[in-house]
């Protein structure tokens, strides 16, 4: 436990000098403001991470979050256009989206695909789907309704509500994984699913349940992407996915299950928030952005991978004694 | 992905295929754009129809990768080439990359042009730009310039650092900067055609440049996320966003006064002479050599120049006025 706790002060204190090192050059950039326009900005990322990270906890992966948030996205637009009031709205996307990670759940769950396989195939499917519904046409910023974008815009007690809602999803999610049977069977799941199936756990159904988590987060995100960038269009978020993954992984999530914190994806998430805000006012040219990018990526895993080596030589050598 | 698209691809091909077999008299003319689902290349899209309408032996095969990937386009253009097409009128992802291919192309026998955003010269048999570049460039620069009779900062926000037609428009706007007395042009940055990181750029520029008076965004996708950004960051009547962008999706834009005016050619335009360009072309009307003449329709005729290039017509501007009548179009 005490190696989670160091991996995530480690994360920790490189944002810290990320954010130093950026103050340097760029002083307004740590500005309390700016560090909560940081915050706003990453949210979506957060909320996508919280989901990621439950399903690659139970030894799965979902590459559809980015085409799910997309669809649902395209959906709360044309569900505005056509006069639908926002409280509807609002539970109509998380129920899509969570509809949309149980298909994902149950593929994975009674047909028994591999996970990887199964959310590309469906990553595919929702983008073609938003084509079909739309015919590739966008939905502007004046076809939205003045309501529908300004919740998430909306500043209570010095932060937007999609800053808030990512910290209430933060909150609620660090309870259900420490503290409910459910949040323990994702662990016990990845971690050894021979042993939860001993223990009488159902690994296929935690799987599916960990798909809807991320789908219907996926689908909140949906909505708050469309009404923050007031523009929904096929194309929406085309990538996220892999941001997502990599946030995770940052965070010291064990791509083989069962091992990996809340904080540290949260933490992961942020890390990659910094750089990309950071990337456009620290003036680098955008030929190097992306390799940036990619390397704070690598280095990351790199010391997450060094980490975790000395775990088992101590075991060794315990034994030794 | 790739495997995926592959497969889409091929679906794709067999269905149209067997589609074809019916009207194997038709001239097929393949419209590759950047990527599908961007507004200006449906528009593009419906003035192909419209031109294949007109000319009555013409199949309009309209296509392409679903990101704007010059490795999405190849894809396309090879299943193309298996279909065996009579003609195909590419806007390129990369000037270069899709040479090869599109060399292959023209060694079967398909016509080849590019428009909007060009191939390299042995790419291509011609290319039609939507306006002439220097004229675009001027545009672009003169837009920002007429709202700032006392000069200031202006930053320009583009696509992706190797979009061919942004980065020539970009260069044309650096060249008649000297015109326009107190216009400092600060900053040139990359949106990727991304809504979430053009909004990003935009932001980073306005925290970067505190006199900032303006961005220049040649991109409809940028245009459209850099109003967003001024709007949001409460600098509306402070920062002018301008540049190259859509109607039906500036509309807001305009509406809110983050945007003053913008400019574009008409799409559906481009599409239909891209399209009568090619019907020509295939039918040996015309030949693509400098100097030749090519028939437009209604567009009129192309000229072309030294280097096989030919301009469309003047780019328009869009403002308060004129928006409300042009949205519901395109």
């Amino acid at each position: 436990m005490t190696l989670f706790k160091s991996r995530e002060a480690l994360l920790a204190l490189a944002i810290l000098v990320t954010l130093g090192v950026i103050a340097a050059r760029f002083p307004a950039f740590v500005a309390p403001s700016n560090l909560a326009n940081v915050f706003n900005d990453t949210a979506p990322l957060m909320l996508l991470a919280i989901g990621q990270m439950i399903v690659i906890l139970t030894k799965c992966i979902d590459l559809s979050v980015a085409a799910n948030l997309a669809l649902t996205g395209m959906v709360a637009a044309l569900m505005n256009g056509a006069g639908v009031p926002l409280p509807l709205i609002l539970c109509a996307v998380v129920a899509l989206g969570a509809a949309l990670g149980a298909v994902n759940g149950v593929l994975v769950w009674k047909l028994g695909i591999p996970s990887i396989v199964v959310t590309l195939g469906t990553m595919t499917i929702y983008r073609g789907t938003i084509f079909l519904m739309t015919e590739g046409k966008w939905v502007n910023a004046h076809e939205m309704s003045d309501a529908f974008k300004a919740l998430p815009r909306h500043v209570i007690l010095g932060l937007p509500v999609m800053s808030w809602i990512a910290i209430a999803t933060i909150a609620v999610f660090a309870v259900v994984l420490a503290r409910t049977a459910l949040g323990r069977a994702f662990y016990a799941v990845g971690g050894n699913p021979h042993a939860a199936v001993y223990a009488g756990l159902d690994v296929g159904r935690t799987q599916f349940w960990a798909f809807v988590i991320s789908g219907a987060l996926a689908g909140v995100t949906g909505y708050l992407w469309v009404a923050r960038y007031a523009v929904a269009y096929v194309d929406v978020a085309g990538g996220f996915e892999l941001d997502v993954v990599a946030a995770c992984v940052i965070g010291g999530i064990a791509i083989a299950g069962g091992a990996g914190s809340l904080w540290g994806a949260m933490l992961g998430a942020l890390f990659l928030g910094v750089i990309k805000n950071a990337l456009p006012v620290v003036g680098i040219s955008p030929f190097w952005q992306m390799a940036i990018s990619g390397l704070a990526i690598i280095l990351a895993v790199a010391f997450n991978a060094a980490q975790r080596r000395p775990r088992g030589r101590l075991i060794l050598r315990e034994a030794a004694q | 992905m790739g495997i995926w698209t592959k497969a889409l691809a091929t679906a794709a091909v067999a269905t149209a295929l067997m589609a074809q077999a019916a009207a194997a008299q038709d001239v097929k003319i393949a419209l590759v754009v950047k990527a599908l689902g961007i507004g200006f290349f449906e528009a593009a899209a419906k003035g192909a129809e419209e031109a294949a309408a007109e000319l009555g032996d013409v199949e309009i095969i309209y296509t392409g990768p679903t990101d704007t990937t010059a490795e999405g386009q190849i894809e396309v253009i090879n299943s193309l080439i298996a279909q065996g097409v009579n003609a195909i009128a590419v806007s390129a992802n990369d000037r270069d990359a899709l040479v090869p291919t599109l060399q292959k192309a023209m060694e079967r026998g398909i016509t080849v042009i590019s428009w909007d955003s060009g191939v390299a010269p042995e790419g291509r048999m011609m290319h039609l730009n939507p306006s002439s570049n220097a004229l675009i460039g001027n545009t672009i620069i003169k837009l920002a310039a007429d709202h700032l009779p006392e000069g200031g900062d202006v930053a320009i926000l583009s696509a992706s650092a190797t979009a061919t037609n942004q980065n020539i428009w970009i260069e044309e706007a650096t060249k008649v900067l000297p015109n326009y007395p107190g216009i400092n042009l600060v900053a040139t940055v990359y949106g990727d055609d991304l809504a979430d990181k053009s909004y990003r750029e935009a932001q980073g520029l306005m925290a970067t440049y505190p006199n900032l008076k303006a961005i220049i965004a040649p991109t409809t996708v940028g245009i459209l996320a850099a109003s967003q950004a001024v709007t949001d960051a409460g600098k509306i009547g402070e920062i002018n966003v301008t540049g190259l962008g859509l109607p039906s999706e500036m509309a807001g834009a305009v509406a809110s006064g983050a945007t003053k005016s913008f400019a574009i050619w008409n799409p559906i335009d481009l599409g239909y002479a891209a399209t009568m360009i090619s019907y020509n072309l295939v039918k040996g009307n015309a030949a693509a050599e400098p100097g030749a003449e090519i028939g437009m329709g209604r567009m009129g005729t192309a000229t072309l120049d030294q280097g096989n290039e030919a301009a469309m017509s003047d780019p328009f501007t869009y403002d308060a006025s004129n928006i409300d009548q042009f949205k519901s179009i395109f």
